[in-house]
């Protein structure tokens, strides 16, 4: 039997947070549920494009029902903590700016960084919390010979969950719990219906939470028109990797790297979106094999194992969640900069994603990508 | 766990002797008040019997008291039962919800509202009342006690304003029922609301005073009970219940009884201020019901305080909750001038009937050191403790 420790569980009314909190309570934890009201989801309802009510999604009355219910079922004190104004100016503020810029960001790491392992972290620790637990699936380790957190992949590599975590710090480490690291889904939701929890077979949500249907671009504007904004102008010239100007776009922010579709010119062959060159607004369209680039750079690096990158090492590398990490060198080129020199070309690098650097399990670090070079013909 | 309640402006426990005299309303005297047998005679009688120990407390005639399902239904009725559309209405910043919502319904509905701001103590200017009436004005409504400052208002000088003009004067004295005497004609208002909740009567009752003569459209429909002003078969039980309250608080008030809560709350608010550094209190200077003090705390997330009191048993309280129980900033504390983040970091203790000085005691013995704990834990405290 473990000692017992008072720890508080980050909610989301899914299944997966809901087990943790049931499994650390059977362990005989003093379990206190939080859930972060983040985003209030009528705040854009009305605006052209925008649904009137948004159902079944973070922070909505729904999911913070399902959360409270699931507390009272366990017997566990349970509170509703608003953090709307940190995610507005740490989440959604920087993803309506890199979209602007022509990049294409992931505001769950974001949050991840400035809210979940930040603030909550914090009221955790001031309400008597030891560890704050989530349901991320991911592997957190004391490494007695470096004497540092490790951060690893979850055993069940489809719902490995470090792509978005690479940027926790080790104070923040060290008072995390993932208890799910070691599990299947199938597993957690076996161990919701032992528990008698009603959501156990609640569906997984997938989307950005306040961004309804995934329809970012109408979130753009209805954003910006609530903030009494004007759409920042970003039209511009669709052009080729040889600089000949083939078209125009009604703005960069409508892009992301990859996309084939929507791209509003018509040729012979398939074009793909190459590059986003934001301050220039052009769009570098291109045949798929100009696609591929073999390295990048990332900024704002994040190491966790070591203090510093200082020699070049051999990883593996993520480029986006859905990706499998692909063999290359790691070698630093600047104060929180490193250069990743991929084995083969990969496919659509997109600045504003991470790169998640892994040696085998171990999360080595990660950063933002700022830029790719893409194959000259 | 030892568990203590400072939360009473939020709600308060059904005191045991409301609560036995509600008992037989239940049960064996069960009737409609509008039958004519002898089962309707028992009812009608109770209620018209708590209707007197109503108008006693308020100081009206028995004939003026209709009973509503509380605060809220009784601020709806004072509004929409006498503006309509063109009409303008004076109101202030600092008003409970049931107000200011539905004063943004008559704005949808084509009403001009003017809202008066309060001074840095809380309190209303009456002579902003009086610059803001126009020929036009229909309805004043301003509160007699803010729910969570417990500030008083000068609702006296603004009855004598209405007493002049050709307007309607309500005051939501939900915080201040029991709390400070109520004369509605030393008020000279037209309508007074109250809840029975917030003085130990139970949830889900409450009245209204609508003075003579004053035309009132009714929000609900149907019968003709409470003289056709609010259609409905009674709640009896709860009308005995806010009956009882209201005698017992009639009497706590004539005896004086309130200045022993008096001086807790002084207690708790001298020692916080003499103990934990960067506190003051919000409403300092300004008359107040006897039971509230709304302290801000500097540095600290009141909702992260009052969760980390909650769990070791004492129960406060910060801003208003919506509806997800997620705290947001008190519209009340930034009217009166505090920062955004001094509102965050503000809380209210709101005494009752049952509190004792060993409650004090135990307030006080967790607030401090929980504070510290907090700012120790605050990365914007300790910013602010280095560069000074």
């Amino acid at each position: 039997m473990p000692e017992s420790k008072t720890i508080a569980v980050a909610m989301s009314g899914g299944v997966d947070s809901s087990t943790v909190a049931a499994m650390l309570r059977a362990e005989g934890h003093q379990v206190i549920g939080l859930t972060m009201q983040l985003w209030n989801q009528r705040r854009l309802a009305g605006h052209p494009g925008m649904p009137e009510a948004v159902q079944g999604r973070c922070c909505s009355l729904d999911d913070v029902y399902d959360a409270r219910r699931v507390a009272e079922t366990l017997g566990i004190p349970y509170y509703v903590v608003n953090h709307e104004e940190r995610f507005e100016r740490d989440v959604v503020r920087p993803f309506v700016e890199e979209y602007l810029s022509g990049r294409t960001p992931i505001p769950c790491s974001l949050c991840n960084n400035h809210l979940k392992f930040d603030q909550l972290l914090i009221v955790a620790q001031q309400i008597g919390a030891d560890a704050l637990a989530t349901g991320h699936y991911a592997r957190v380790q004391f490494d007695e010979n470096c004497g540092r957190w490790l951060l690893k992949r979850a055993f069940d590599p489809a719902k490995d969950q470090t792509y978005f975590l690479f940027g926790l710090t080790q104070e923040q480490l060290s008072r995390t719990l993932f208890p799910l690291g070691e599990m299947s889904k199938p597993k957690v939701r076996e161990l919701a219906r032992q528990h008698g929890l009603a959501l156990a077979e609640k569906p997984d949500s997938q989307e950005i939470c306040f961004v309804p249907g995934g329809d970012y671009k109408t979130f753009l504007d209805a954003y910006l028109a609530e903030k009494g904004e004007a759409l920042l102008e970003t039209a511009g010239e669709l052009v080729t990797t040889n600089g000949d100007v083939i078209g125009e776009h009604h703005g960069i922010h409508n892009f992301t790297v990859g996309q084939r579709k929507g791209l509003g010119v018509a040729t012979g062959s398939p074009l793909y979106v190459i590059q986003i060159k934001g301050d220039a607004r052009q769009v570098v369209v291109g045949p798929q094999e100009e696609l591929y680039s073999q390295t990048l750079r990332a900024h704002r690096v994040n190491p966790i194992p070591v203090d510093d990158l200082r020699e070049p090492m051999r990883v593996t590398v993520k480029i986006r969640h859905r990706h499998d990490a692909a063999p290359g060198t790691l070698e630093k080129s600047g104060a929180d900069e490193v250069l990743v020199t991929f084995d083969q070309p990969q496919r659509a690098i997109t600045p504003g994603q991470a790169a998640v650097f892994y040696d085998g399990d171990l999360v080595v670090g990660g950063g933002w990508i700022a830029s790719f070079r893409p194959r000259v013909r | 766990m030892r568990r203590v309640y400072f939360d009473n402006n939020a709600t308060t426990p059904v005191l045991p002797e409301v609560l036995e005299a509600m008992r037989p309303y239940f049960t064996e005297h069960f009737g409609n008040a509008s039958s004519i047998h002898h089962h309707g005679q028992q009812t009608r009688a109770a209620v018209e019997h708590a209707r007197e120990s109503v108008a006693a407390l308020l100081g009206c005639r028995t004939g003026e008291v209709v009973f509503t399902s509380g605060g809220t239904e009784g601020d709806n009725l004072a509004v929409f039962g006498l503006v309509g559309a063109g009409d303008h209405v004076i109101t202030s910043t600092i008003e409970h919800h049931a107000v200011l919502n539905s004063c943004k319904r008559l704005e949808a509905m084509g009403c001009e509202i003017t809202y008066v701001p309060v001074d840095g103590r809380g309190l209303v200017d009456p002579d902003d009342v009086r610059r803001a009436l126009r020929s036009s004005s229909k309805l004043i409504s301003i509160m007699m006690a803010n729910n969570e400052t417990g500030v008083l208002q000068p609702i006296e000088e603004i009855g004598k304003i209405t007493a002049d003009a050709d307007v309607y004067f309500h005051t939501d004295a939900v915080q201040a029922a029991g709390k400070v005497p109520i004369e509605v004609k030393r008020i000279g208002c037209d309508l007074l609301s109250i809840s029975g909740h917030k003085m130990h009567a139970p949830q889900g009752i409450g009245a209204i005073y609508v003075g003579k003569g004053t035309l009132l459209q009714p929000m609900l429909y149907g019968g003709s009970h409470e003289r056709s002003r609010r259609a409905g078969t009674e709640n009896v039980p709860g009308i005995v219940g806010l009956g009882k309250a209201a005698e017992i608080a009639k009497a706590a008030l004539d005896h004086g009884d309130l200045v022993r809560m008096a001086e807790m709350r002084d207690r708790i608010q001298e020692k916080i201020l003499a103990d934990v550094q960067a506190t003051g209190v919000n409403g300092e200077g300004a008359p107040r019901v006897p039971n509230t003090t709304n302290i801000h705390f500097d540095y600290i997330e009141g909702e992260a305080l009052v969760i980390a009191l909650d769990l070791k048993g004492l129960a406060v309280s910060t801003g208003a909750a919506c509806s997800s129980g997620a705290i947001e900033p008190s519209h009340v504390l930034t009217a009166m001038g505090l920062s955004a983040d001094r509102a965050r970091a503000s809380l209210r203790f709101s005494l009752g009937k049952e509190n004792t000085p060993d409650d004090v005691d135990f307030a006080l013995s967790l607030v401090p050191e929980t504070v510290t704990r907090l700012r120790e834990l605050s990365p914007v405290y300790n910013k602010t403790a280095i560069s000074t």
